[in-house]
């Protein structure tokens, strides 16, 4: 399955934005932070994973996805947010923590929901699995169209939330996607040093549902990968598990020093950021140009801008407030 | 929404009510279905899905794989989704393996989306022992629910708060975590309390959930408890008629809310409070209680406070043991003795 040039560049800008989106939450989240690394501190406080380098992996897949289907997403969810089409300038306030917030601050960066778009995700690892299966199966029931989408890091592959939810899905034959972004890294402990199998999507296997994998972090062949199995999965033919190496170019969260990776890993990742790879592709292809590019790189940090202005320009809510929202 | 109070003469057991209510509910509303373990053609460990599995069939009476943490997870993702799933986890004890499903989930969506998501579930669970199944299947854990916020907790007594709590519960636009008792359960093979069977009426009606009801009037002490534990108070209050005590009884229905105004009314007028609670003794209910009428007015008390709570001990299996422990008539009896004394 190879994408329509309208789909390329949309791949391709959202990968920009959602990359000057964390350099800018990078920039403004270290404020206040130097010398002293406090996490309190700042008008971003609190834990911050960026997802840096792992664009290709939301891009590829949500490239298939409408409004109306489901996603669920980790506690590394920004490029996930941007390609699902979370509201930008609603999830940059939540992440300031502000009244205009997804959630008015209550749930941070970790926690954004957008029920309009069907986005949620969350701080523990491998939680999102068991509500993708019950959003597929309220599809299913409700006889209403949309697929639902699992996004989780390698490492929730050796949760038991994983495999209770894949067996459930698959005996269920339900309308739901699993997709892993190995960046090969859970915080410290590498893929290999956690995992008996090297490659997550022989676990597919146990389940009797297709396994996939994507080498290279490669935009296209995600698309292509994902594109399949979400088409599978609308045509009623049940849960596809797919794993795509990706990379994590920053640290775990801010503030990891990052000791345990091998000396030169990161350089060599940065090398191949699927960024530049991207653009280089499309340049080569003759979609861009350097005027288009410029172009369209100049309107993702207006939009970057035009969010992170209305997040410092928003209130907080008043501190009582958090005693409001518990129930409905 | 109807509500009525009027008990006719048919008498069910909690088991049956649960089902009643839940099949009139899926009758009225496409989007409630049930999920969990054993709840389809068996109908319930415990009865109280008996016969909808045949009316309703396996679409929406769905036996679950023994994954509670997929399954309370996929009705999380199914309520947010606009459907309204009632699941069960078949013994309390169990939600070790699921309570990340539980608290970090059904309790804490709605919040975390500032109120824009809602999680209308219902999430059944079984308590209770007493019939020497040992320390894995005989908690209460009221407690350990109701302290975490974002949840509703109800626990009832007998077959006709069962039934409005259960279709007010399918009805609220939040999770509800609805414990019964097994001694209640009407099911033969555990024994069961007589008092729990009562007159129900065929008909739909809610009952309020947070509203605890004054189940016998007195003047000389407040009993408070929940489910099994309001027929104890029941039997030591009569007991204590027969020696010239008038007991009052208020049977807390609801954990979450609280209905803290009528404990406190009953407090005032009677002075003095003895809680009974199968749960555990230390951190629990017993506790909250005697804190929420003491902080509001210590003056009103013309004794300590005293509780009747299961030992902070896990549950032995030896009938001599469990039975030694568990809450009973004769020890709100002494306890009331004691507060007499002193």
């Amino acid at each position: 399955m190879q994408p329509t040039t309208e789909q390329r560049l949309w791949m391709y800008r959202h990968m920009v934005l959602s990359r000057y989106l964390e350099e800018r939450i990078e920039s403004l989240y270290m404020e206040g932070k130097t010398p002293v690394f406090n996490m309190a501190k700042g008008p971003i406080p609190g834990e911050m994973h960026l997802s840096n380098g792992q664009e290709p992996c939301a891009v590829g897949v949500c490239a298939h996805l409408d409004p109306e289907d489901i996603v669920t997403a980790t506690h590394r969810p920004h490029h996930i947010a941007v390609a699902k089409g979370v509201d930008l300038d609603a999830m940059v306030a939540e992440i300031f923590g502000k009244a205009t917030g997804l959630a008015g601050g209550r749930g941070g960066h970790m926690h954004l929901f957008d029920a309009k778009v069907n986005f949620s995700c969350s701080g523990i690892i491998g939680e999102g699995l068991g509500p993708a299966v019950g959003a597929a199966l309220s599809r299913k029931l409700q006889g209403k169209p949309g697929v639902a989408v699992a996004f989780m890091g390698e490492g929730a592959a050796n949760q038991g939330a994983f495999h209770e939810a894949l067996n459930l899905a698959a005996v269920w034959q339900l309308p739901v996607v699993f997709v892993i972004e190995d960046n090969a890294w859970g915080i410290s402990v590498a893929k290999q040093a956690s995992t008996a199998v090297p490659r997550n999507d022989r676990r597919a296997a146990a389940y009797d549902m297709p396994g996939v994998h994507v080498a290279d972090n490669d935009v296209e062949a995600i698309f292509s990968a994902a594109g399949e199995a979400i088409a599978r999965v609308r045509e009623g033919q049940g849960p596809t598990l797919i794993e795509i190496e990706t990379a994590r170019l920053a640290g775990h969260f801010m503030g990891d020093g990052e000791d345990y990776r091998p000396k030169g890993e990161k350089e060599g990742l940065k090398q191949r950021d699927p960024i530049p790879r991207y653009r280089k592709q499309l340049l080569d292809a003759g979609l861009l140009d350097d005027a288009s590019d410029d172009t369209l790189v100049e309107g993702a940090h207006a939009r970057v801008e035009a969010a992170i202005r209305f997040a410092q320009d928003s209130e907080f809510l008043p501190p009582e407030a958090a005693l409001e929202a518990v129930f409905v | 929404m109807t509500t009525t109070t009027s008990a006719g003469t048919r008498k069910l057991t909690i088991a049956r009510a649960m089902a009643e209510a839940t099949a009139q509910e899926m009758r009225n509303d496409p989007r409630v279905f049930v999920m969990g373990e054993d709840i389809g053609p068996l109908g319930g460990v415990f009865g109280n899905t008996r016969g909808l599995y045949d009316e309703f069939g396996p679409e929406r009476v769905r036996d679950t794989p023994i994954s509670e943490t997929a399954f309370i997870g996929a009705a999380v993702g199914a309520a947010s989704d606009g459907m309204r799933p009632i699941v069960e986890l078949m013994f309390v004890d169990f939600f070790g393996v699921c309570m990340d499903a539980i608290y970090n989930l059904m309790a804490k969506n709605t919040y975390f989306s500032g109120g824009k998501v809602k999680v209308p579930m219902v999430l059944m669970t079984s308590t209770g022992g007493g019939y020497s199944d040992a320390g894995q299947h005989s908690q209460c854990l009221y407690g350990t629910f109701a302290h975490l916020p974002g949840m509703k907790v109800v626990a009832p007594s007998n077959a006709y708060d069962a039934k409005g709590l259960m279709t007010a519960a399918i009805h609220d636009d939040n999770p509800v975590v609805f414990m019964y008792h097994k001694s209640l359960q009407g099911m033969g093979w555990l024994g069961t309390e007589k008092g729990a069977t009562v007159p129900v009426p065929e008909e739909s009606y809610t009952l309020e959930i947070g509203k605890a009801a004054v189940v016998r009037e007195g003047h000389d002490v407040t009993l408070v408890s929940l489910a099994a534990g309001v027929h104890h108070c029941l039997r030591a209050a009569q007991a204590l008629e027969d020696e010239g005590f008038s007991a009052e009884v208020v049977d807390l229905r609801s954990l979450v809310p609280l209905d803290r105004e009528t404990l406190r009314a009953s407090v005032a007028k009677t002075g003095r409070l003895i809680v009974v609670d199968e749960d555990y003794h230390s951190f629990g209910v017993s506790g909250e209680i005697i804190a929420s009428v003491v902080e509001h007015d210590h003056a009103c008390l013309k004794a300590a406070p005293r509780r009747v709570a299961y030992p902070d001990i896990p549950i032995p299996f030896a009938p001599t043991m469990e039975q030694w422990a568990l809450p009973n008539a004769d020890k709100i009896v002494d306890a009331f003795h004691q507060m007499m004394l002193s």
